[in-house]
């Protein structure tokens, strides 16, 4: 077992002539979960291809547990921002977690233990009395949890949740604030967000990314940091106040 | 109605009985194939693919005059062309830089010209209007047969991936992610779409099979709450659909292609309008 999940070795991308990622270096090790940051265009999504192994870096090394991204890309658990998908298309909630299975058992239809598994998923998200629904019928919160039990059905090393907030309102934001919290004890998470303020209290670290990769503690954040990584002013709410061990923080940001 | 079974059971309008049977049969691959191609939101594709195989028929009829090739029967150039230009489709989405719809649209004309051109250099009389409105005349006992072969690949094909055909049509970079190799499934998907358009062609013809293809999946989609409730229904509607619209048209000496796909029409209508008021009545 690798202790390091995730490796970037002077890593660099460029789509054509346009460079994305700068020489990324950085690992998360096992367990240790982080969130992801950055302004619209700074190469989030850039970065999280290449942990899939959607894209091959134009230079530079990613090892995905200690292995080729495609080949441990079975080993993670992924909750896409949007799913690009037909709001009439006929599947139940059922349907849509036991996805998760896929490449998990090599059968073509899905055995006893992969439905098991899926239950247990959509138990861990509080979702498995929607088993049989229509997927459709969800409200957006819900939807959200099911997507998060599909990245879980393959017990994956490693969570990946690509704006777990986006279109949720504050109350199932904090619902999910718990769920994130008992994971991250289990496996590694890595959050994308662009809500400083959920995450904060959840990981370790923060990876900023503006083409450039730097990497946080979370006690680290404070105004200059977030300038420098967004690149100009941006209005901060001191939403609470709370002073941790490591010292003060703001801890949201808009 | 009665004249109607009465003359299926005629030994001397063994045509009637074949439709029907070429009718049933197909009418599962059209449920299942159609179900898929309607909620991956292809209809375009296959639309193209349709109008491609009269290129295919035409090829067929012109090497079989010139060349001598009398194996080259319309329905084996008809699979051939379905299968290419399903290929190409494929391909092109996938590889290609090229817009998807500019070569969607290009494939569609050039298939079907191709097609009225090869026919009006062979000599004899071929009426381009049978392929491309239908003409249940000239269902042969070996089209049957064929019919029926390749009905029970694409049935069989289209139940064994039933997981992984719906996972890339839900979310195909999910399907990516999970280990399916979601080109080559979308391949098999085109090909599967391709050899079901044959199915029907010389029923309903190329120009409408698209409507067969397609109005019964979209219609069952309003009452099914899950893919696989929405190809049996579909199944089951495609079959009444060949049912009826044969019986009315043997009936009132109509087209038969076409009364099978304006009752297509007529169902998908009314469950579309009645799942419209059904909803506004909820809300009330």
């Amino acid at each position: 077992m690798a202790d390091q999940v995730i490796e970037f070795d002077n890593v660099s991308f460029a789509y054509g002539a346009v460079p994305v990622l700068s020489n990324v270096s950085f690992s998360i090790e096992r367990n240790h979960s982080v969130c992801i940051v950055g302004p619209n265009g700074g190469g989030k999504s850039t970065l999280i291809k290449l942990i899939l192994g959607l894209l091959e870096p134009d230079e530079g090394k990613v090892t995905i547990l200690g292995g080729d991204p495609d080949d441990g890309r079975s080993q993670i658990g992924y909750m896409p921002q949007y799913i690009r998908y037909d709001q009439s298309f006929p599947v139940s909630v059922m349907d849509v977690a036991l996805m998760g299975r896929i490449g998990k058992s090599a059968k073509i239809f899905y055995s006893q233990k992969d439905k098991n598994a899926t239950m247990a998923a959509l138990e861990g998200m509080g979702v498995a009395d929607l088993a049989n629904r229509p997927f459709n019928d969800l409200s957006g919160g819900q939807r959200q949890r099911v997507l998060i039990a599909r990245a879980m059905a393959c017990d994956p090393e490693l969570l990946l949740l690509d704006e777990p907030t986006a279109n949720v309102d504050p109350a199932v934001e904090s619902q999910l604030h718990h769920i994130l919290k008992e994971l991250t004890e289990r496996i590694t998470v890595i959050t994308v967000s662009h809500d400083l303020g959920f995450v904060s209290r959840l990981v370790d670290r923060v990876i900023c990314v503006n083409r450039y990769v730097r990497i946080h503690p979370t006690s680290d954040i404070t105004g200059e940091v977030i300038q420098d990584i967004y690149g100009g002013d941006i209005k901060m709410v001191r939403h609470d106040h709370c002073c941790s061990e490591e010292g003060h923080s703001h801890d949201r940001i808009f | 109605m009665i004249e109607f079974f009465n003359a299926l059971q005629d030994p001397n309008i063994p045509f009637l009985r074949q439709a029907l049977i070429a009718g049933l049969l197909a009418s599962f691959a059209f449920g299942i194939i159609g179900s898929y191609v309607v909620v991956k939101r292809i209809t375009y594709i296959a639309g193209a693919i349709s109008h491609c195989v009269l290129g295919g028929i035409g090829a067929a009829l012109y090497l079989q005059y010139h060349a001598g090739l009398a194996w080259l029967t319309p329905l084996i150039g008809a699979i051939f062309a379905a299968l290419l230009a399903a290929l190409v489709i494929g391909l092109v989405s996938i590889y290609s830089k090229e817009r998807e719809d500019s070569v969607i649209g290009a494939l569609w004309v050039v298939g079907m010209a191709t097609g009225i051109m090869l026919i009006a250099k062979t000599p004899g009389y071929v009426d381009p209007m049978s392929y491309l409105f239908g003409n249940i005349l000239m269902i042969t006992s070996q089209d049957l047969w064929i019919i029926t072969a390749l009905d029970v690949i694409v049935i069989s094909l289209g139940i064994l991936f039933y997981n992984r055909m719906l996972a890339l049509c839900f979310d195909e970079e999910f399907a990516r992610l999970r280990g399916i190799n979601t080109r080559l499934y979308y391949l098999l998907l085109l090909c599967l779409t391709a050899l079901t358009i044959v199915l029907m062609v010389r029923i309903v013809g190329i120009v409408m099979v698209i409507a067969l293809f397609t109005l019964p999946a979209a219609t069952a989609g309003n009452i099914g709450g899950r893919l696989w409730q929405m190809m049996a229904i579909a199944t089951l509607l495609s079959m009444f659909c060949v049912t009826g619209g044969l019986a009315v048209s043997y009936q009132a000496d109509l087209p038969t292609g076409a009364t099978i796909v304006l009752l297509a029409g007529v169902l998908y209508l009314l469950v579309v309008v009645g799942a419209g008021l059904k909803k506004k009545m909820t809300k009330i």
